[in-house]
């Protein structure tokens, strides 16, 4: 009996570790980052990372300037945002409230299947289908540009987007519906007067975590945008965003060197912005249960 | 003459429903064409002797062998590690904590893991696991840092999986005697491992098609023989793909959309697999 008793407050013990221990899992992702990160600017200093044009990682003297590759993220990040937000927010509203039956399970299951293609795939479809095609339209001299980017991260963001947006769509009440439709309103004037504002925040929750999931994806957009670090003029120019930076070079560093440092801090940036989006995204959808 | 205001609305409407309509197709049909040109062009690529050799003369020929293997083994770790751990958190979230300001912090820990950039979980990997434990770059350090990757995941669904059992269960085991650990074990838990399973999967199917985390954390360019033990290199599906499409000219396309397909039917095949699943329990569950 005793020892019985001891076995179950050893494995409840062990639960209460294993349940605190995402905290410390963002805490130790944080402090490694920021133990291999902080080195660069014991030689660079902080305005010259975040505000320096030129990325020249291993010229002589090397320059560890990320505003290009800030640029690249957000511009390829923006136009993603642009094409997936209407798309994905018309989809959720179709699929949730439109769409009935076998119809609607088909839909489900398509964006289900789209999120689950991994990154890497839908790469290598952007390199050997959409890079030619954006070439070709638009007469340029290569298809790696940021707008191939964004048409690629704008089907990765597609998934997220909806679901969250349906979530909202759902957790609006009945009564809201019937209110409007007894008072002689259209399905359309409901969904668009009612529906939409009611579940706005959550809306907007999604949107967020959208763009997080934009902003952090790496392999796809490494493969279609062209890596170019200069700060872009236009859509149709290759650009290098942050974490195509990172995976592209770590190879070739050397563990401890100045350049191994700097890929850490844009890891630091990185984690800052996707946990400020994140504490948004959690926020926004807080305030809709409340 | 002019239209009365519901008939106006009612035009509205129509428009309007199309052009829902034509976004979701967008989408649906976005999707159906990336999976049916690989399907397509990767079908006359894939044979037995190319899911079963090893590369050859620098990948351009044989098959991909050692990826599928690598692939699978970091998977199988990778689970080994998030399983535990995950459900572990789950039935401490649903069954012990109460609602203070540490659980809010764990909740808040699990949302920013699940945010957190792939290429950052591979940067964490790789100076945690690779360099201050030493691991080097391997099985055991790859499947580590996607255990972490994938944990959110399983906890998440864990979680509703065990809310979604009746209290009513918790409160006849209690009141039988029984004692937490035990009302838990036998009472919850063996309702809910459905959803779990169904979790899991879906992690694992994650697993398998990231490439940024494993890219410093594991992944061997060209490694024409098998890994030898949890502390060896391996290569993996989604690297391979990335390598052959991007890092080798003049190789055949064949190569490129049989890795591709194979990597796509491992992945949507979990996928598929969650989702009966859980139709299947939905259906037999009796409460």
């Amino acid at each position: 009996m005793l020892w019985q008793h001891r076995r179950e407050k050893l494995i409840e013990f062990s639960i209460r570790v294993c349940g605190v221990s995402a905290v410390a899992l963002v805490a130790l992702i944080f402090l490694f980052l920021l133990k291999e990160g902080l080195a660069l600017f014991r030689t660079v200093a902080l305005t010259d990372f975040l505000g320096g044009h030129r990325w020249y990682p291993i010229s002589e003297p090397p320059r560890f300037g990320i505003l290009p590759l800030l640029w690249g993220s957000g511009l390829v990040t923006l136009g993603a945002v642009v094409l997936s937000v209407p798309v994905g927010i018309a989809s959720a509203l179709f699929v949730s409230e439109i769409a009935t039956g076998w119809v609607k399970g088909l839909l489900k299951t398509g964006i289900e299947l789209l999120a689950a293609i991994p990154s890497v795939v839908l790469g290598f479809i952007g390199v050997s289908v959409l890079v030619p095609a954006i070439k070709q339209l638009f007469q340029l001299p290569t298809g790696l540009t940021a707008l191939t980017g964004s048409i690629t991260l704008a089907f990765m963001a597609m998934p997220t987007i909806v679901s969250i947006t349906e979530d909202a769509l759902a957790a609006v009440p009945r009564g809201h519906r019937e209110a409007a439709l007894a008072l002689g309103a259209t399905r359309w004037q409901m969904m668009s007067r009612v529906l939409l504002p009611a579940a706005g925040s959550g809306i907007l929750a999604a949107v967020m975590l959208g763009i997080g999931r934009v902003i952090g994806e790496t392999m796809a957009v490494m493969m279609v945008t062209g890596n170019a670090a200069v700060i872009p003029r236009s859509l149709l120019q290759p650009i290098r965003t942050l974490t195509a930076t990172i995976a592209a070079e770590m190879g070739e560093t050397v563990r401890g060197s100045e350049h191994y440092a700097a890929l850490f801090a844009i890891g630091i940036v990185l984690f800052v912005i996707s946990f400020l989006i994140n504490m948004l995204a959690d926020l926004f959808l807080h305030r809709e249960r409340a | 003459m002019a239209s009365r205001p519901w008939e106006r609305a009612l035009r509205v409407q129509r428009v309007a429903f199309t052009g829902l309509f034509l976004a979701t197709l967008i989408v649906v049909l976005a999707t159906a064409t990336v999976i049916s040109i690989i399907c397509l062009r990767g079908a006359g690529a894939l044979s037995w002797s190319f899911l079963t050799t090893m590369p050859a003369q620098g990948m351009r020929t044989g098959g991909i062998f050692p990826a599928i293997v690598g692939t699978l083994e970091l998977v199988g770790l990778t689970v080994s590690f998030a399983l535990p751990m995950g459900v572990a958190t789950a039935i401490y979230l649903t069954e012990y904590a109460s609602d203070n300001w540490l659980t809010r912090l764990v909740r808040l820990a699990i949302v920013n893991l699940s945010g957190v950039p792939s290429v950052v979980y591979g940067l964490f990997g790789l100076g945690l696991f690779v360099i201050f434990c030493r691991f080097g770059t391997s099985l055991l350090a790859g499947s580590l840092t996607l255990a972490i990757m994938i944990l959110p995941v399983i906890i998440t669904a864990s979680e509703e999986a065990l809310r979604s059992v009746p209290k009513s269960f918790r409160e006849v085991s209690l009141s039988l005697g029984a004692s937490r650990w035990q009302t838990i074990r036998h009472a919850v838990l063996p309702f809910a491992i459905p959803g779990i399973m169904t979790g899991t999967i879906l992690g694992i199917s994650r697993a398998a098609g990231e490439t940024a985390p494993i890219l410093f954390t594991v992944a061997a360019f060209y490694l024409p023989r098998l890994p030898a033990s949890v502390f060896d290199q391996a290569m993996a599906l989604p690297y391979h793909l990335y390598v052959i499409s991007t890092q080798i000219p003049n190789i055949s396309s064949d190569q490129r959309y049989g890795t591709a397909l194979t990597l796509l039917l491992l992945v949507l095949s979990l996928n598929v697999l969650a989702v009966t699943l859980r139709a299947h329990f939905r259906r037999k569950r009796q409460w």
